[in-house]
């Protein structure tokens, strides 16, 4: 039996949403965009799904919600989409922060080589982007701010609405990845003040293939994906009528459960944290205050590499994620570690416990048994840890 | 990315772990900063043979495994074979390693390399190996990547 703690990366669909997307794969199967009735009827299926979503993130009207392929679409058509359009010819400056998803630093990255500019402001070691360095990076030819609402490895929870307030008193748009905060911290985009931000179903027991991106009335804006004009000319392609009624009814749970579950993820994430640190030497959270997702416990388990501490929890069961360099393919750890002031040779020992809605306190107290011996073995197998922690 | 089952067998039943007290070599190669750090200790007889060898490492599930595999590959030759052993020689005896773990395979290799060295320096003799980059605590495993790259492809 597979002991699941990694809700961060992805989650199992809700058997509930799963009950509500069943009719829309082989009865009501319609194309939203038909005149006859089948047409019709998945068209008004999809109207209230957006609805749904559009009442629960704080959009003023139901067209804000565009319908995507996920938060990378989202991502990448919020970036891209906004400069083509604002700044055909490039020229213009973006503020993001050095900590973001790839699905941002990549597209960043893109427009960088196609004449735009882009300043990436760092992190504090708190966790946090702060809005006065924000305000700090502002130029004049600034077009757009795009900064995470919540971190997806250390769990950190940025102040939208102070960063979007910068944003706007400076002409610039605000954009905020939403993709790991969403019903799990309060998001109002209006209270926050935002132009556009990202969702993915996935992350919040809907289906993967979908998601939505945020996009206030009135925004300037040139699709990414073009063709025969569905999502009112900015998302092209049929609409995915049962992902768009699962991803609708996965929020609703979210918001349905919002205090009682967020509370109980809370306490399994700081007993994560207390026990471990408790019971492990040389071991701390990377951030363990401040404004976080209930459900992230990002450690640091110093003197040790990650991929064998994730491959070893594996063997036993645990299914749990790491920053280390080894587990990604790539020589570097992790850019979210480095870029909060986490040395290199202790990012290599990160392991991130992402808790979630099917996680009970003995799922925890299990993961501390197999991980305490598992830690020991692995510092008693390197020829450095005496030499670099107990002198 | 995924590891073979002669790999995973050799990250979690690591063969030869420790240290030899009285050895005759020692090798250290790799630094915390770059995640990897290896540490060989050899016996050598009067004929050359390496009679025993254990190892520690600080790294990957792939660092461990090709640790493992270049002490059981090393143990009862003689020295001057064992200084021969290549990267991709453990990767095969491993059954294939993922493209961005074969920098981890030449950890291994250098490690034995600096310990048969480190030996010869004692006894007065000339080395076999030479100078190995990774035994240098400033070794930068980036200038590495594109060499590993191209060997999965061959």
């Amino acid at each position: 039996m597979t002991r699941y703690l990694d809700y961060s990366a992805t989650t199992p669909v809700d058997e509930r949403v799963l009950e509500a997307m069943m009719p829309y794969f082989t009865q009501e199967f319609g194309n939203a965009n038909s005149l006859y009735s089948l047409g019709r009827d998945a068209f008004r299926t999809l109207e209230a799904a957006r609805e749904s979503i559009a009442k629960n993130i704080g959009a003023e009207k139901p067209s804000e919600v565009i319908f995507t392929s996920g938060g990378t679409e989202s991502d990448n058509a919020a970036l891209i989409g906004v400069l083509n359009k604002i700044a055909p010819e490039g020229g213009a400056h973006i503020i993001s922060s050095a900590y973001e998803h790839h699905a941002i630093l990549e597209p960043l990255a893109w427009l960088e080589k196609h004449g735009y500019e882009v300043t990436l402001v760092k992190p504090h070691t708190d966790g946090h982007v702060y809005a006065e360095d924000i305000e700090a990076a502002m130029k004049p030819n600034t077009k757009l701010v795009t900064v995470m609402h919540a971190n997806n490895e250390i769990g950190a929870v940025n102040d939208i609405k102070a960063i979007a307030e910068v944003a706007h008193k400076h002409g610039a748009l605000m954009h905020t990845d939403a993709v790991q905060s969403i019903g799990k911290v309060p998001f109002n985009a209006a209270e926050m003040g935002i132009d556009l931000a990202s969702f993915s179903s996935h992350k919040i027991y809907g289906p993967k293939g979908i998601g939505a991106l945020y996009m206030k009335a009135g925004t300037r804006f040139d699709p990414i994906i073009k063709g025969g004009g569905q999502e009112k000319r900015r998302r092209s392609g049929t609409q995915n009528v049962a992902g768009a009624v699962g991803f609708a009814r996965a929020l609703e749970i979210m918001m349905e459960e919002f205090d009682t579950e967020n509370a109980r993820l809370a306490a399994l994430r700081d007993s994560a944290i207390e026990q471990i640190t408790a019971r492990l030497e040389n071991t701390e959270a990377s951030i363990n205050s401040g404004d976080r997702l209930p459900n992230i416990a990002p450690l640091l388990i110093k003197g040790v590499e990650g991929e064998s501490m994730l491959l070893q929890l594996d063997n036993l069961g645990f299914a749990v994620s790491t920053g280390s360099a080894c587990s990604s393919g790539s020589l570097e750890p992790s850019h979210v570690l480095l870029s909060i002031g986490v040395p290199q040779e202790v990012a290599h020992g990160s392991l991130r416990i992402s808790v979630g809605r099917h996680t009970t306190q003995q799922d925890i107290d299990d993961l501390v048994e197999a991980l305490v011996p598992i830690v020991e073995r692995l510092r008693a197998m390197s020829p450095v840890y005496t030499r670099m922690f107990c002198s | 990315m995924i590891y073979s089952d002669k790999v995973m067998d050799h990250f979690n039943n690591p063969r030869n772990v420790g240290v030899i007290e009285d050895a005759d070599g020692v090798g250290e190669v790799g630094n915390p900063t770059c995640g990897d750090i290896m540490k060989i200790t050899i016996k050598v007889d009067d004929n050359d043979t390496i009679t025993d060898v254990k190892f520690q490492t600080l790294g990957c599930g792939a660092a461990i495994a090709t640790s493992s595999m270049v002490t059981e590959l090393c143990k009862g030759m003689k020295i001057q074979d064992a200084v021969k052993i290549s990267k991709q020689e453990v990767a095969e005896e491993l059954d294939g390693l993922p493209a961005p773990k074969m920098h981890c395979s030449v950890l291994a290799t250098d490690g034995l390399k600096v310990a048969i060295d480190d030996y010869l320096k004692k006894h007065g003799r000339e080395p076999l190996a030479g100078e190995i980059k990774s035994a240098d605590p400033n070794f930068d495993p980036h200038a590495d990547e594109d060499d590993a790259h191209h060997d999965d492809e061959d």
